[in-house]
C-alpha cells in the first residue's frame, strides 16, 4: 500500500516540476484565456449590459474562462500520457511496480493541480483587470475546480489510451474540447440558446461554469447541490472508464 | 549455482506470427549472459516477456523464481531494465530521474539518497547529476538508465541494445561500465545485442537467436572453436581444391568463385604445407590471409546469411536519428 502512495506522490510531483520548469508554458495558458477575456468582454460588454439591463459582461464571462482554462489543460494533460509513450518514458513507468490503477490516479492528480493553478493565476489576473468575484466563494469555487480538473484529465487518459498516436488529436479538439466548451455557457448566458437549451443540459462543463458563476459571482443560477451532483457523477464516471481503459493497455 | 533466469518453451505470436518461438534459457545468477540475433530476431520480445511487458502466447518463465505472467509485481521487483529506446524524461534532471526511479519502487527517502549516490559514481556521471537530461550526450543518457536500472538493487539487469548508435569510443565506455557493475553490484545481466563484438567481448556466455529460436548457446570461445579451428581466406587457382581437401588438419572449405574460405586447427601450419602444393604443382597463389574466427563467422554457419545485413544498416540509423531528436 505504501508503495501504491509513493507510485502516486511521485507521479503527482512529475507532473508539478514539468509544470513550473516551462515557464512559457505558464504563460502561454494565461495569455490566451486574458485575450479572451479583453477582447470578448470589451466587443459583447455594451451589447450584455443593455440586453441584461446593466449587467456587467466581464463578471459574467470570467467564471466561464476558468472553466475553459480548466477544461482545456485537464484534457491536455491526460493526453500527454501519449507523449510520455512516444518518448519512451511510460515504459519506465509501466514496468513499475505499482498498479495501473496507482499510475493512472498520479497522473490525473497532477494534471488537477497544475490546470486549477492555472485557473487561480487566471483568476488572480481577472481580479486585477477590475472584474468583480465573490472571494468568499473561493472555497466553495475550488471545490468545483478540483471536480471539474480530475473529470477532463482523467477523460484525457481514457481518450490516450485509445489512441495509438497524436494523429486523432485535431479531431478530439475540434469534436469534443470545442462544443464540450461553447455548450457550457461559459461565453453568454444559456436562456439567450432558446429552445436549444436543453443541449445544453447534456454538456458536464454547464454544471462546472454554473458552479463557479454561482459561487464566484453570487449571479443566479442552478441550484449549487445539483451542480455538485451531476459534476461528482461525471468524475467518478471519468476516472473509472480512464482507470479501466488505462489498464487494458499492454 | 542457482539459475536466476529459467524459461520453457516461451514463446510469443502476433497475429499468427511468431516472433519467439519456444525458447528455452537458463541464466545462472551473476552471469552477464548476451542474446544475439540480427534485426527482428526476437531479442526486444523475449526481454518484453521476462519484464512482465508482454504476456507469453504459450510457454513459461521464471525471473527470481517468480513466474512472469502470475507473478508480475514479484518480478518487477526483482529486475531492473534499459529500454532499446530512450527511456528518461527530458525536461527533468539527472538526479529528478534518478528520484522518481526510486520512489516508484517504494525506496524509503535516506536509502534513495544514498543509493543514487552510489549508482551515479558507478557510471560517472555525479559532476551532471543536476543538469536536465535534454542537455545530455547519447552515451550519458544511457549511462544514466544504465544507473537508474540498478538503484532498487535488482537481481536481474536487462540490457536491450545498450550500445545501439553509439560511436565506438562511448561504446567501449559502457562496455567497461557493464562489466563493473556486473562485478561491483552483484547482479546478473542479460543483454542483447547485434553486435558480435559486443557479444564477444562483454559476455560470458552467448544465446545467437534468429527468428525466434535458440540456434546455438555457449562461451563465445567455445562457439567460435565449434566452427572446427582458424579461417584461412584464399584466393587461387582452382585446381588447388582437391589438393586442400586431402590435408588433414583441414575441417571445412567454402569455395566462392575463386575465393576460398578454409576453416583449419593449427592454421599456422596449414599454410606453408598449401605452398608447398601449390609449388610442387604449379598453381597460382594471388593472396592467402589468416584469422581467428569471429561470431560473425558463427552465424554465418548456422544461417547461411550475415547477421548485418544492408536492411539493418538503414534501421540502425533511423533509430540513431531518432535517438538524436530525442536527445
Ligand atoms: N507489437 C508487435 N506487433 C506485431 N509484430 C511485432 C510486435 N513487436 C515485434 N513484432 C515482430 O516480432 C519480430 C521480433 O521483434 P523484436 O522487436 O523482438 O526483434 P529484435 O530482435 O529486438 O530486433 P531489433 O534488433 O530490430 O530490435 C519482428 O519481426 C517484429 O516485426
Ligand atoms: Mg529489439
Amino acid at each position: 500500500m505504501n508503495k501504491q502512495i509513493s507510485g502516486i506522490y511521485i507521479l503527482w510531483k512529475r507532473e508539478v516540476i514539468r509544470f513550473f520548469r516551462a515557464k512559457s508554458r505558464v504563460i502561454g495558458t494565461l495569455g490566451m484565456p486574458f485575450f479572451f477575456l479583453l477582447i470578448l468582454g470589451s466587443g459583447f460588454g455594451p451589447a450584455y449590459q443593455a440586453q441584461s439591463g446593466g449587467g456587467n459582461y466581464m463578471d459574467l464571462l470570467t467564471p466561464g474562462i476558468i472553466g475553459m482554462v480548466l477544461l482545456f489543460s485537464s484534457i491536455f494533460s491526460g493526453i500527454r500520457v501519449l507523449m510520455d509513450r512516444e518518448f519512451g518514458f511510460l515504459k519506465e513507468i509501466m514496468v513499475a511496480p505499482i498498479s495501473r490503477t496507482s499510475i493512472m490516479l498520479g497522473i490525473t492528480l497532477g494534471g488537477m493541480t497544475t490546470s486549477t493553478i492555472q485557473a487561480i493565476l487566471f483568476l488572480g489576473v481577472s481580479l486585477l483587470v477590475g472584474v468583480h468575484l465573490n472571494l468568499y466563494g473561493l472555497p466553495a469555487a475550488l471545490l468545483f475546480m478540483f471536480l471539474i480538473s480530475a473529470s477532463f484529465v482523467a477523460l484525457g487518459i481514457a481518450i490516450a489510451s485509445k489512441m495509438e498516436d497524436m494523429h486523432g488529436f485535431q479531431l478530439i479538439t475540434n469534436f469534443l474540447i470545442m462544443p464540450l466548451f461553447l455548450l457550457s455557457g461559459a461565453l453568454f448566458p444559456l436562456e439567450n440558446l432558446g429552445a436549444w437549451q436543453f443541449i445544453t443540459f447534456l454538456d458536464p462543463l454547464t454544471y462546472g461554469v454554473d458552479g463557479l458563476r454561482v459561487t464566484l459571482t453570487n449571479a443566479p443560477g442552478m441550484p449549487l447541490w445539483l451542480d455538485f451532483t451531476v459534476l461528482a457523477g461525471f468524475c467518478v464516471v471519468c476516472i473509472l472508464t480512464g482507470a479501466f481503459l488505462f489498464s487494458q493497455r499492454e | 549455482m542457482t539459475n536466476v533466469i529459467e524459461t520453457n518453451k516461451l514463446t510469443r505470436k502476433f497475429n499468427g506470427f511468431t516472433a519467439v518461438d519456444s525458447v528455452n534459457l537458463q541464466i545462472k545468477e551473476g552471469e552477464l549472459f548476451g542474446l544475439l540475433g540480427p534485426n527482428g530476431a526476437g531479442k526486444t520480445t523475449t526481454l518484453s516477456m521476462l519484464s512482465t511487458i508482454l504476456k507469453p502466447t504459450s510457454g513459461t518463465a521464471e525471473v527470481n523464481g517468480f513466474d512472469v505472467d502470475t507473478q508480475q509485481d514479484e518480478v518487477r521487483n526483482s529486475i531492473g531494465i534499459v529500454f532499446q529506446d530512450p527511456s528518461l524524461d527530458d525536461e527533468l534532471t539527472a538526479y529528478e530521474n534518478l528520484d522518481f526511479h526510486g520512489m516508484i519502487y517504494g525506496m524509503p527517502a535516506d536509502e534513495r539518497k544514498q543509493r543514487i549516490k552510489e549508482v551515479i559514481e558507478l557510471v560517472d556521471l555525479s559532476e551532471k547529476i543536476n543538469m536536465q537530461v535534454k542537455k545530455f550526450s547519447g552515451g550519458m543518457k544511457r549511462r544514466l538508465e544504465i544507473a537508474r536500472g540498478l538503484i532498487h538493487h535488482p537481481k536481474v539487469l536487462f540490457l536491450d541494445e545498450p550500445t545501439l548508435g553509439l560511436d565506438p569510443q562511448t561504446r567501449r565506455n559502457i562496455w567497461d561500465h557493464i562489466i563493473e557493475m556486473n562485478k561491483s553490484e552483484k547482479v546478473t545481466v542479460v543483454l542483447t545485442t547485434h553486435y558480435m563484438e559486443e557479444a564477444d567481448s562483454l559476455c560470458e556466455r552467448v544465446a545467437v537467436i534468429d527468428h525466434g529460436k535458440i540456434i546455438a548457446l555457449d562461451t563465445p570461445e567455445k562457439l567460435k572453436h565449434s566452427i572446427g579451428g582458424d579461417i584461412i581466406s584464399l584466393e587461387a587457382d582452382p585446381g588447388l581444391l582437391p589438393h586442400l581437401k586431402k590435408i588433414k588438419n583441414i575441417k571445412k572449405i567454402k569455395n566462392m568463385n575463386g575465393e576460398m574460405n578454409i576453416s583449419a586447427e593449427d592454421a599456422e601450419h596449414v599454410i606453408p604445407i598449401i605452398f608447398d602444393i601449390a609449388q610442387k604443382n604449379k598453381l597460382e597463389i594471388h593472396s592467402i590471409s589468416l584469422r581467428h574466427p569471429t561470431l560473425e563467422d558463427v552465424f554465418l554457419q548456422l544461417t547461411g546469411k550475415s547477421i548485418r545485413e544492408e536492411k539493418a544498416g538503414v534501421l540502425d540509423r533511423f533509430r540513431t536519428r531518432i535517438r538524436s531528436r530525442n536527445r
